[in-house]
């Protein structure tokens, strides 16, 4: 069953129709529906990519968090062989919020690390929602140290709303445990490509996405603050969260354009969660066209690029 | 009643009340709520003489009150792209920096000097809480950069005194990759050698604490101090509970572990003179050879807890 978001519904109604005449003829051998069916379902594939080509920022901030959408976890089991979990931060807990292990990725070995979400209630709350605690982030930390020291690239996947907030948390250091997993980033002598695949979460999506080269997946968003949060300090109301988003210029579009982002993934039409293997597939491509490109750069090369990126970012702004 | 008191006595009265009063003698506590004068306030470093809560301080003032006889140069930051996203909430984003410009007669939120402190060479920036909340965009991450390459320059420490809400929003994207920006200036100093050591003041929130505001050699913070990723009220909302007293404050991160020290602001400078000699490998200060403090008792006297806080 498709999950439609609000924008969706007209969507949801054209194609609704269709499979309804289709199991009304099913029943009935002697009806033809198909000629009538299939009319529909031009329809909605004109509206689908309609609603998809024209997509305002709010809209993409729906699609990044849409819960069909592929995750951390299908990307791994999809695009690594022989993946094997790491756990554990050595000094308080696991995280489940954030994956990570070595793996192949087309062979080459890897370390790859990511927010995980969950994909029903069950999953949603062992991984808290994609929230990463302290020891999501020094889990981190030292998988970075790990191949850095073993000469492994780094491929981390973004997906989170944020970084947790809670008591536990920030007493155990929050914002030291992010501080530092950005520092190890800019450490590290080995390859790092990012991807955000969903949602680019503020700091707690920076600890991951400092890297050499930033792709974002077409209807992913990556921003300072979530576009409600945004609304309720600026505007005095959470519900203008269609304007903050506007304002935010959160799209991989726009971000590309600010020279923050490097690479836009293309998504299947209607986005990654109406096609996943395909989209899995496009940034299992992409990863490796990037990761390919730093082949034989000295770790001292890729460190001191790195830095420099970072030094000279935002030195232009939008066009007027 | 008569013609003399209700009429002639309010003109004349109203004649002599219109005497120019400045308005701001007096400075209520925001936590006491003890009424202070203006000059006391300020001789004392803004910390409350009733209850020693210590109140914002400007970078201007701060640095005055730190480097020797007030003397310090302001090191120049490269002025960013003005308003990058063209944003625009309730009001545009220019005027909001134009406002914040007219209030405090500062360019930014973010102050850069390089001067003296108890003879010590030291380039020291601050940030400016009363500037648009001393949000972090690209100006300020310009600031640490230019600080530190100021620093590695002259080989001299930096300290750095964090004062912020979190990221300047209207400046979206960018001014969340402050965060690695400030970082490289962090490492920067790191790879020369040279000490970096933050002074957290109230407040110190957000992207802010989780970048440059957290990776200081040595972390010393203001007595009661709110310093914290996420703040409290969004704290309460998510767990729905109540936090503990003193939840996210100095003394509760010292408790943690998050913290090397909490410093009353009036011992703050000998600390850092101190700490940093021994880092630098430089003879201990000599008392007698610090310029004539204004106020003798406090400092001769060596910060009492210096032996004894843990």
């Amino acid at each position: 069953m498709t999950n439609y978001l609000d924008f969706e519904k007209p969507l949801a109604e054209i194609e609704g129709k269709a499979e309804e005449l289709r199991a009304m003829a099913r029943g009935n051998a002697e009806m033809n529906v198909e000629e009538e069916a299939k009319a529909l379902d031009k329809k909605a594939a004109d509206l689908l990519k309609e609603l998809y080509n024209t997509l305002t920022p709010w809209r993409k901030c729906q699609v990044a968090r849409h819960p069909d959408r592929p995750h951390c976890r299908d990307y791994i089991n999809a695009l690594f062989t022989e993946y094997t979990p790491l756990a554990g931060d050595r000094n308080f807990a696991d995280d489940h919020a954030v994956m990570g292990g070595i793996g192949r990725f087309n062979d080459r070995p890897v370390v790859v690390i990511g927010h995980e979400k969950g994909h029903d209630t069950k999953t949603r709350i062992e991984r808290n929602f994609g929230m990463a605690r302290p020891e999501g982030y020094r889990k981190a930390v030292r998988l970075m140290e790990l191949a850095d020291r073993f000469g492994l690239p780094v491929i981390t996947l973004v997906d989170t709303p944020g970084a947790y907030p809670g008591k536990g948390a920030e007493e155990r250091g929050q914002s030291e445990a992010i501080a530092r997993s950005t520092e190890k980033c800019l450490q590290i002598g080995v390859p790092l490509v990012s991807v955000i695949i969903g949602e680019g979460g503020s700091g707690g999506a920076v600890a991951f996405a400092t890297a050499d080269r930033l792709a974002m997946l077409e209807h992913s968003i990556y921003s300072v603050i979530s576009p409600e949060g945004c609304a309720s300090i600026l505007w005095k109301d959470g519900a203008k969260m269609r304007e903050a988003a506007e304002a935010l210029r959160l799209t991989a579009q726009d971000l590309e354009k600010l020279g923050v982002v490097d690479h836009i993934i293309k998504e299947p039409l209607g986005g990654a969660q109406r096609d996943r293997t395909a989209a899995i597939a496009a940034v299992g491509e992409a990863v490796e066209k990037l990761l390919s490109k730093m082949d034989g750069q000295s770790g001292t090369d890729l460190i001191a690029a790195r830095r420099k990126k970072y030094l000279d970012m935002g030195s232009r702004g939008l066009a007027a | 009643m008569n013609w003399i008191t209700n009429y002639v006595r309010p003109r004349i009265n109203s004649l002599f009340s219109r005497r120019e009063v400045p308005e701001n003698l007096w400075t209520k506590c925001d936590e006491c709520g003890s009424m202070l004068f203006h000059r006391e306030l300020s001789e004392n470093l803004n910390v409350c003489t009733n209850c020693d809560h210590h109140m914002a301080l400007t970078p201007r003032d701060r640095f005055t009150a730190l480097f020797d006889n007030g003397v310090f140069s302001e090191v120049q930051v490269p002025v960013p792209v003005a308003d990058p996203l063209h944003f625009r909430d309730q009001k545009k984003y220019p005027d909001r920096m134009r406002a914040a410009q007219r209030n405090t007669g500062e360019a930014e939120a973010m102050l850069v000097a390089e001067g003296e402190v108890g003879r010590t060479r030291i380039v020291a920036a601050a940030q400016d809480f009363s500037f648009m909340g001393g949000s972090m965009g690209m100006f300020v991450g310009n600031a640490i950069i230019a600080a530190a390459e100021r620093a590695v320059e002259r080989k001299l420490p930096l300290v750095l005194f964090s004062a912020a809400g979190g990221a300047r929003m209207q400046e979206g994207i960018l001014s969340l990759m402050q965060m690695p920006r400030a970082t490289v200036a962090i490492q920067m100093l790191r790879e020369a050698g040279l000490p970096y050591i933050v002074v957290l003041t109230h407040p110190t929130t957000g992207g802010v604490t989780a970048s440059y505001a957290m990776l200081g050699d040595v972390q010393i913070a203001e007595p009661n101090a709110l310093i914290c990723f996420a703040g409290p009220r969004v704290i309460e909302q998510t767990i729905r509970e109540t936090l503990p007293e003193g939840f996210q404050r100095s003394e509760y991160l010292l408790d943690h572990g998050m913290l090397d020290r909490v410093t009353h602001r009036k011992d703050m400078k000998d600390e850092l003179v101190s700490i940093l000699r021994m880092l630098t490998h430089q003879p201990p200060p000599v008392r007698g050879d610090l310029p004539a403090p204004e106020d003798e008792a406090a400092a001769i006297v060596p910060p009492k807890d210096a032996a004894e806080t843990p």
